[in-house]
């Protein structure tokens, strides 16, 4: 059997990995990129709660289904962006996104 | 060490591994196919917790449709997949330190907690999760708030994302 430890490690290196890529990387891409193994990590604790709790309670895998909503409506948003900000200017770039930077 | 024990242990390896590819490998496009890789990972890991209905929407939502979704972005803007220069900003390092401080303290958290060594429960026999789980976004009783909630979201979103990304030309 495995112990629920296990699974709440992986999430928590799969949600490290996603925090170290969308502060490092340049190209917001990439960050979108890290956001989306952050929100994956997330999922993976709800569906582990679940299965180690009561398995009648269905509220892990509800709220893992929001999760994956709004992980959709967040990466349709942000490639929105980008793309839009590319044609305007002409970088995907973070550091040179600095119009409203003071 | 039991076989489902070694499933579970390649799988992690194979997924955690394929995301620190995802944030370190310079080519986007590749950055995108290792996410893929990852997402089928978490898949599997979601068929291990028998959670059969996630690892298919994890399929179908996640790799096919966000997987693409960025791999037509990273075509739309080549010129900075191509780029040369450094794709890390400058202050990396912090970054980095922050990241595993954040691993190191959810793991001490995870350890220290008592009932994160108990093992799962038997699922009882004739249990019908995908039932259970429609029944629990539709009924009225239980999540159809938030379900529909996150439903309206998703259509302000795809419309938002229509309207900021239309050329107007």
């Amino acid at each position: 059997m495995i112990p629920l430890s296990w699974y709440l490690i992986l999430s928590a290196g799969l949600f490290s990995i996603g925090l170290f890529g969308v502060l490092t990387r340049r190209n917001a891409v990439a960050i979108l990129l890290g956001v989306e193994l952050m929100l994956n990590s997330v999922n993976v604790n709800l569906a582990a709660f679940w299965r180690y709790g009561d398995v009648n309670q269905m509220a892990g895998q509800v709220f893992a289904i929001v999760v994956f909503a709004v992980a959709a409506a967040e990466v349709a948003v942000g490639l929105a962006l980008v793309i839009s900000v590319y044609r305007k200017r002409n970088t995907v770039i973070a550091d040179e996104i600095d119009l409203m930077k003071w | 060490m039991t076989a489902e024990q070694i499933i579970f242990l390649i799988v992690a390896l194979v997924t955690l591994g394929s995301a620190f590819m995802v944030v370190t490998t310079r080519n986007l496009i590749h950055a995108a196919f290792w996410l893929v890789a990852t997402l089928f990972g978490v898949a599997v890991v979601y068929a291990l917790l028998n959670a059969g209905f996630l690892a298919v929407v994890q399929v179908v939502v996640y790799i096919g449709a966000i997987a693409i979704l960025f791999i037509f972005a990273v075509m739309l803007t080549r010129k900075d997949a191509r780029d040369q220069g450094p794709q890390t900003n400058k202050t990396w390092w912090i970054g980095a330190l922050l990241a595993v401080g954040a691993f190191f303290g959810l793991v001490s958290l995870v350890l220290g907690w008592g009932g994160s060594s108990k093992a799962a429960a038997g699922i009882p026999s004739g249990f019908d999760a995908v039932g259970l789980l429609g029944e629990a976004l539709t009924s009225p009783n239980a999540y159809v708030l938030p379900f529909e909630v996150a439903s309206v979201l998703l259509l302000a979103a795809l419309v938002g994302a229509v309207y900021v990304a239309f050329n107007r030309k």
